[in-house]
């Protein structure tokens, strides 16, 4: 914001000439500073701006954040406990976690590793760990954190958030996981809002029989219970293709049943602009019909769609989990949240691992921060209004 | 009215249309026909198929012909009561469904009228006692609750109901009583397993209501017929039971057509996380086994029973709006 920052225009009332010069700003400011304005008073939405931006910070840099491979397992090390990291040691800041000792418990013959006090495994920063490809293009083999050593010694266990049943580390996992599910509703919510904007454009701007057959047809798919159809769809998915046709098909499906709801959206707007001078006059001018759609009406109420789509991500997140959990959407080697959670679905096995629970707090606060944000744009969308 | 009825019932009957062709749709979707699956499966099992058997159910299915006539033999056997046999159970699907159906109907409904039960007063509430310290408390309860997913609600209500209370809480029947035919003692069973599923599937939906008939009745109090009928000296609980929220319940009433889909969808999953004796696993069960015609049946009738449920919210919602009923 090159603008120095001006009062926000709900706390103006203190000084008389504060007010007019505030008053002042207003009027003349454009509209994307008044959505600021009133985006910015929605102390949550500002939180939640901040948590999705996290969020997809991980998405990019989920391979920088992960410090083992996730799907290297070793059954020896499976289901341990999250270790705890200690970040001073003798009152000087430096991280590390306690060494882990297996032994075997002499009732079960199950090894058992314990955290040994006395070692002390350092964490270090931008280690070398196992190759991957930074973007998807510079090769590098460093990570944000991690522990030296090889094998299945003391010193080379670090794990954050624990193992699952095959020994694999969660928390490189869960960073993986993170990127799956949010891409996939990236791309499953792009996919609707193409749908979306042309099928519920048309409707509201043809109007007439285009209008009634598209309503219907949303009212139809509204109507109908969608999870089974997804679990029929998604279990025709067959077994052998990998993870990458997965994912596409997974995004389709989503996205055929979630564009109903930003049609109607739309709809609404088309219907409110369509006799709008501007509107008119590019009639007027000669411009087609798709032009008048994309050129002239979208950008006028972008605002409103970018809400409507926030919006819809949550559902998608949802369902997601839901197929992946039931194991009908990803599919192991795939990895999503619903994908790590399927590994509690067995309550004993959860009881005695708690921490297999642990992909449920990022679900839910994804969901939280995007239905936040998109309530915070809702309103900052019309700043006109009260 | 009636034209409003007409209109429902016309959509209602495209609606079953659609979900019929979905479900064949589904039906057909794997690789090869049915018969090769039952076949392949029939000999996996140790027995056999002849030729001249496969023939005979090829023929009866009509596999050999173009897609459409197979939709409306399909619908042919359908309207006369047979649903085709499920492969898995060697059984009649009709028969394998039996008492799931009505079962995931009673888990549903519970969950609505948990949903309505909790939602309403809630709302009131919040909408009365605008931004109180319980109001708050209210919209925090509710935005969890729209935002745990339900299957992971059910799993959070299993992990905390063994770790703490070290009982298995799924099921919607005793072990004595699951293969048991029906009796008092059997429905009595029934009733006191029934909160756990209908809260963990109402949860969502009644966070939405409840913000729903919040703003509703915020809109509606601000208005001056209000205003006028406490400057009469009505007492407070009289001003707004009687009037705004009578306004305010017709948008929550229409609202049941989207949220029975919802929470018949949720039940679905639900019931697999929680083993409820519904349709939820079985449906599950067949996919994962591409037993399709058991599938596509279930499908089909959880989609009907849907468009019923929304048909009787819609004369509800005649019966509660008289500008519904007298218009047209």
């Amino acid at each position: 914001m090159r603008v120095e920052e001006p009062v926000a225009p709900g706390s103006l009332d203190t000084e008389a000439v504060g007010v007019t010069d505030a008053e002042e700003r207003v009027s003349v400011a454009p509209q994307w500073q008044l959505m600021w304005w009133r985006f910015r008073k929605h102390k949550l939405a500002l939180l939640s701006t901040a948590l999705v931006l996290l969020f997809y910070l991980v998405v990019v840099f989920a391979d920088f954040l992960a410090y083992s491979d996730p799907h290297a397992s070793e059954a020896q090390r499976s289901l341990i406990a999250p270790q705890t990291v200690h970040l001073f040691d003798d009152g000087r800041f430096s991280p590390y976690v306690e060494g882990l000792v297996g032994t075997r418990d002499p009732l079960t013959f199950k090894r058992v590793y314990v955290a040994d006090p006395t070692i002390k495994v350092p964490l270090t920063f931008l280690p070398q760990g196992f190759e991957y490809k930074l973007f998807g293009l510079i090769p590098t083999d460093r990570h944000l954190i991690g522990v030296g050593g090889e094998g299945n010694t003391p010193d080379n266990s670090l794990f954050v958030l624990g193992t699952d049943d095959q020994g694999r580390d969660q928390w490189s996992r869960l960073m993986y996981a993170t990127q799956v599910s949010l891409l996939i509703g990236l791309v499953s919510v792009a996919i609707s809002l193409f749908l979306g904007v042309l099928l519920g454009g048309l409707s509201g701007y043809l109007g007439g029989l285009t209008d009634t057959v598209v309503q219907r047809v949303i009212e139809i798919l509204r109507s109908i219970p969608t999870i089974p159809l997804w679990m029929g769809l998604a279990a025709s998915v067959p077994k052998d293709w990998d993870i990458v046709r997965v994912f596409f098909v997974m995004t389709l499906i989503f996205s055929l049943f979630s564009w109903t709801e930003l049609a109607r959206v739309v709809r609404g707007r088309f219907l409110s602009l369509r006799h709008e001078d501007f509107v008119t006059a590019a009639e007027l001018v000669g411009c087609s019909r798709l032009r008048i759609i994309f050129r002239h009406l979208v950008p006028s109420f972008l605002s409103h769609i970018i809400a409507a789509t926030t919006l819809a991500l949550p559902a998608i997140i949802i369902f997601e989990t839901s197929l992946s959990f039931l194991g009908l959407g990803m599919r192991p080697p795939g990895l999503s949240w619903g994908v790590m959670l399927q590994s509690a679905s067995n309550v004993q096995t959860a009881a005695v691992s708690p921490w297999l629970l642990v992909p449920a707090i990022p679900v839910t606060v994804a969901i939280l921060a995007f239905n936040f944000l998109g309530d915070g744009l809702r309103d900052a969308a019309d700043p006109y209004g009260v | 009215m009636v034209s409003f009825m007409v209109r429902r019932l016309v959509l209602a009957v495209f609606t079953v249309i659609a979900i019929s062709m979905l479900s064949f749709l589904i039906i057909h979707l794997p690789p090869g026909d049915f018969v090769t699956t039952y076949v392949a499966n029939q000999a996996a099992n140790g027995g056999s198929v002849s030729e001249q058997e496969a023939a005979n159910l090829r023929a009866q299915y009509g596999l050999d012909q173009p897609v459409y006539v197979q939709y409306l033999k399909w619908v042919g056997l359908i309207a006369r009561g047979n649903f085709g046999v499920a492969m898995e159970y060697q059984l009649p699907v009709a028969q394998v469904i039996g008492d799931r159906l009505w079962l995931t109907v009673a888990v549903s409904v519970a969950a609505l009228i948990f949903t309505w039960l909790v939602a309403l007063p809630i709302g009131i509430y919040s909408a009365v006692r605008q931004n109180s310290i319980l109001d708050y408390l209210f919209t925090f309860i509710g935005f969890i609750g729209l935002a745990i997913p339900n299957f992971l609600l059910a799993l959070l209500v299993l992990y905390f109901g063994f770790k703490y209370f070290n009982a298995n809480i799924g099921g919607l029947f005793k072990p004595e009583f699951a293969d048991a035919p029906w009796s008092l003692a059997k429905f009595q069973d029934l009733l006191g397993h029934m909160p756990i599923p209908a809260i963990v599937l109402g949860m969502a939906a009644t966070a939405a209501q409840i913000r729903i008939m919040r703003a509703n009745l915020l809109d509606e109090k601000a208005k001056p017929y209000v205003v006028s009928a406490r400057v009469r000296g009505l007492p407070e609980y009289r001003v707004i039971l009687k009037y705004p929220v009578r306004v305010a319940l017709n948008p929550f009433a229409s609202t049941i057509g989207y949220t029975l889909p919802y929470i018949v969808s949720g039940s679905v999953i639900v019931s697999i996380v929680l083993s409820l004796p519904t349709v939820g696993p079985l449906l599950f069960k067949a996919l994962i086994a591409l037993d399709m015609f058991l599938a596509g049946t279930i499908i089909l009738m959880l989609g009907v029973l849907t468009v019923i449920g929304t048909l009787i919210s819609d004369l509800l919602l005649m019966w509660i709006d008289p500008r519904i009923r007298l218009e047209g």
